[in-house]
């Protein structure tokens, strides 16, 4: 019976908290990389909310900035090609 | 006829914009064009910043640095327009873009007023 009650679900997943949300001085502009650089993957594409754990009200405010970032060439469109 | 008033609608954009690596000793040529098309529709250079050399995340024009100028301004609401056409058509500017910051700006010489 012992046996039994000790058995538990290892993995508790962690409830993720929007970057954005937690610290207000933290602003998206497409202007500042660096802030943007976090939710690309290595390829250069950008990550789902899901992985990140960004609100909705800041993914689509995020995309838009890397949209313009990628533009402006401050971003990459495509990360994984090397340049000569 | 009724007439509408004529009231002056003003916005503040700002702008990034790309020179050409090989041409940056015509920037001031090309800030003089910049203020002469914003002050044509009545507006002003409110900041004007110079990150200077940087390299680009991707080749632009077989170039990989650029001369960036960050530019802050208000102005009539057709203005962009002018701007956009004068970005495209010259050759030393090879990327830009125009971001609008505010739908209503009140230019401080009126507000005083």
């Amino acid at each position: 019976m012992e046996n039994q009650v000790t058995i538990q679900r290892r993995f508790f997943p962690k409830k993720k908290i929007c970057k954005f949300c937690a610290d207000p001085n933290l602003v998206i502009d497409y202007k500042n990389p660096e802030v943007l650089k976090p939710f690309l993957n290595e390829k250069g594409m950008i990550l789902h909310r899901r992985q990140t754990g960004t609100c909705a009200y800041h993914q689509r405010r995020l995309t838009t900035a890397i949209k313009r970032a990628r533009i402006m060439a401050l971003l990459p469109f495509v990360a994984d090609v090397e340049l000569e | 006829m009724f007439e509408l008033p004529k009231v002056k609608r003003f916005r503040r954009w700002e702008t990034l914009f790309i020179i050409h690596p090989d041409r940056v000793e015509e920037k001031q040529n090309i800030l003089d064009k910049l203020q002469q098309i914003i002050e044509s529709k009545e507006g002003k250079i409110l900041k004007l910043e110079e990150w200077g050399m940087r390299k680009l995340a991707y080749p632009i024009a077989k170039r990989k640095t650029g001369y960036y100028v960050l530019a802050e301004f208000y102005g009539l609401s057709a203005l962009p327009k002018d701007l956009e056409n004068f970005f495209r058509i010259d050759e030393r500017v090879i990327r830009y873009i125009v971001v609008k910051l505010d739908d209503r700006y009140v230019p401080e010489a009126q507000a005083q007023a």
